[in-house]
């Protein structure tokens, strides 16, 4: 549960629209070499996502009530991490593989 | 005032400005490794972060969870993307998505049911009241339609289910199922706490994602790909208001927009909207029998050879087939005899060849074939008419001229790579067969055509031994 005020409400939104039309500005250039790299680097971050889940797996799995909500956080927090690390190393793999004439 | 809180949410921001540069260094290649490497400590940062506030709040009582879940994770992502193959490259990539989509819908889940009681004396005055709700409806309705649609996408990449199921009235119920869907997350509102409802969404979203990717077929997958890629970052975003973390709201909209951005891309470079690609059945399905049987002559390998006698400039246009032969590091092989011998070779990388954006570039860094070697649509079409011998090694639909010659048809207006225009024409394929479109290619029929009907990796190896002896 979340305590927010109206204007904690509109300084998140503002946050949210402002960050969508800066990935827009970021990207727009970016070369058809890159688009595998960028789309599975992307994708690591958007494993950011496990800041969540590591707020959800954050109990005892014996604390009564919230058994399941724990057991989801913990499943939650397994697959954000196979996103971000394997995400991050794949692209890291990629890329290191592109080369330039003469190496 | 207290001072801890306002030092959490600076380092978030440091880890969203890290991850802002290290999108803006992976757009060119000099910088891309470094973008990536700020985008990883970003990411270690935010998580060593949210272990100190944990720590300083509430403490952190689940750490064998905690360190369960990452220790897991961590051992399956690592091994996973050490051991993929590049020809896998794009089943991992959607595979990744999935999970970052479905993770969002369990933390989404998961906070939705431990708040459950904070619902008995609701607070006039407190907005999160509503906010929360949608926010728990509109990440698992985001996130578990990527979690299944990518999975689908992931068993049509791997051939384990290939067939493009169309039901009838199939966009209805679409329609329907998400309608339903905001109906759940309206009434997560006035009921908050509903586990039904909570559930109820969660199996709405995944049939919805079924559904939505069922449909479409292999050639499309970029352009799928591309949106998943899209979802898992807005899933993230709305998490955020989950859990009240602006990292994840910047973290996950910028790659919300650099999801929807390469899927502009693909479906520019096909000349189709997204909403056809989406709603509309395409190809796929046996191509109408022409009326006249044309009939197309195939050369050995040793014929082919000779045209590459004298020949001053090659280009290599590679495709799906490439791919799936595994043929790309006899192409190099192939690519740097020809340069031993004075040619000039150049590679035409069409934005939609293979199952990803960018999936051909992959697959020839790999064979170390130098990057600044290919050439974007744009940039190598007006040299074809000085070529000499234009290789295609798979590729079908980003050649077909019937893109311009047939408007009306179903490649219509899609920009193809001109290889027509080259002195001669070697297509390596496997056979006739119509490509994705379904539609018959007519340049496998002209005079300048030869075509080697084969295995992409067979038959270039056996080229390569060929020319070796021209």
């Amino acid at each position: 549960m979340i305590h927010l005020t109206s204007g904690e409400l509109m300084a998140s939104i503002t946050v949210l629209v402002l960050s969508i039309f800066l990935g827009f500005e970021l990207i727009s250039k970016v070369p058809p070499t890159l688009h595998t790299p960028l789309m599975s680097g992307a994708n690591a971050i958007s494993g950011i996502t496990i800041v969540g889940a590591l707020f959800a797996a954050n109990a005892r799995l014996s604390a009564g009530d919230h058994v399941m909500a724990t057991i989801l956080g913990f499943c939650a927090l397994v697959l954000a991490t196979i996103n971000c690390v394997g995400g991050f190393m794949v692209t890291g793999r990629m890329l290191r593989m592109f080369k330039r004439k003469g190496k | 005032m207290e001072l801890a809180p306002l030092l959490y949410d600076l380092a978030y921001l440091v880890a969203a400005v890290l991850f802002i540069f290290g999108l803006k260094f992976l757009s060119s290649p000099r910088t891309a490794p470094l973008g990536n490497s700020l985008g990883a400590f970003g990411m270690f940062l935010a998580v060593i972060v949210t272990l100190l506030k944990m720590n300083a709040e509430t403490g952190i009582i689940g750490w064998p969870v905690i360190l369960a879940g990452v220790a897991l994770g961590g051992l399956i992502g690592g091994v996973m993307a050490k051991r993929v193959e590049m020809t896998g490259m794009p089943e991992l990539v959607g595979l990744f998505n999935g999970f970052g989509g479905g993770a969002s819908a369990l933390v989404a889940l998961s906070e939705g049911l431990r708040a459950r009681g904070a619902f008995v004396d609701p607070d006039p005055a407190n907005i999160g009241d509503i906010v929360f709700p949608i926010a728990v409806g509109t990440s698992s309705l985001i996130g578990w339609v990527t979690l299944t649609g990518s999975l689908i996408a992931v068993f049509k990449l791997n051939g384990v289910f290939r067939k493009n199921v169309f039901l009838p009235g199939q966009n209805g119920i679409k329609a329907l199922l998400f309608l339903g869907c905001l109906a759940m997350i309206g009434g997560l509102v006035s009921t908050p706490g509903s586990v039904a409802l909570m559930v109820g969404l969660a199996v709405a979203a995944c049939v919805l994602g079924v559904l939505f990717v069922i449909p479409i077929g292999g050639a499309d997958m970029p352009v799928v790909v591309s949106f998943l890629n899209s979802l898992s970052g807005l899933a993230a975003a709305a998490t955020g208001f989950v859990v009240s973390n602006n990292a994840l709201i910047i973290g996950g909209s910028l790659v919300g927009a650099a999801g929807l951005i390469l899927t502009g891309i693909m479906c520019k470079a096909m000349n189709r909207r997204f909403l056809d690609v989406v709603f509309k059945a395409y190809g796929g399905g046996a191509a109408e029998a022409s009326g006249e049987k044309r009939t197309v002559q195939g050369y050995e390998a040793e014929e082919a050879a000779l045209v590459f006698d004298g020949a001053r400039s090659v280009i290599i246009v590679p495709g799906y087939g490439m791919a799936v032969s595994q043929a790309q590091h006899v192409v190099q092989e192939f690519a740097t005899v020809l340069e031993e011998r004075g040619v000039d070779v150049k590679f035409a990388i069409h934005p939609v060849a293979g199952r990803m954006p960018g999936h051909m570039n992959v697959l020839l860094a790999e064979a170390s074939v130098p990057y600044d070697k290919l050439f974007d649509l744009d940039e190598i079409n007006s040299e074809f008419s000085d070529c000499d011998v234009a290789l295609v090694v798979g590729a079908n639909d980003t050649v077909n001229p019937a893109a311009k010659t047939d408007p009306g048809g179903p490649l219509g207006g899609m920009p193809i790579l001109d290889v027509e225009k080259a002195r001669t024409v070697l297509i390596v394929k496997r056979s006739l067969s119509p490509g994705y479109a379904g539609v018959d290619n007519d340049l496998f029929y002209r005079p300048s055509t030869m075509m080697l009907f084969g295995d992409g990796k067979k038959m270039l190896t056996e080229l390569l031994s060929a020319v070796k002896e021209l």
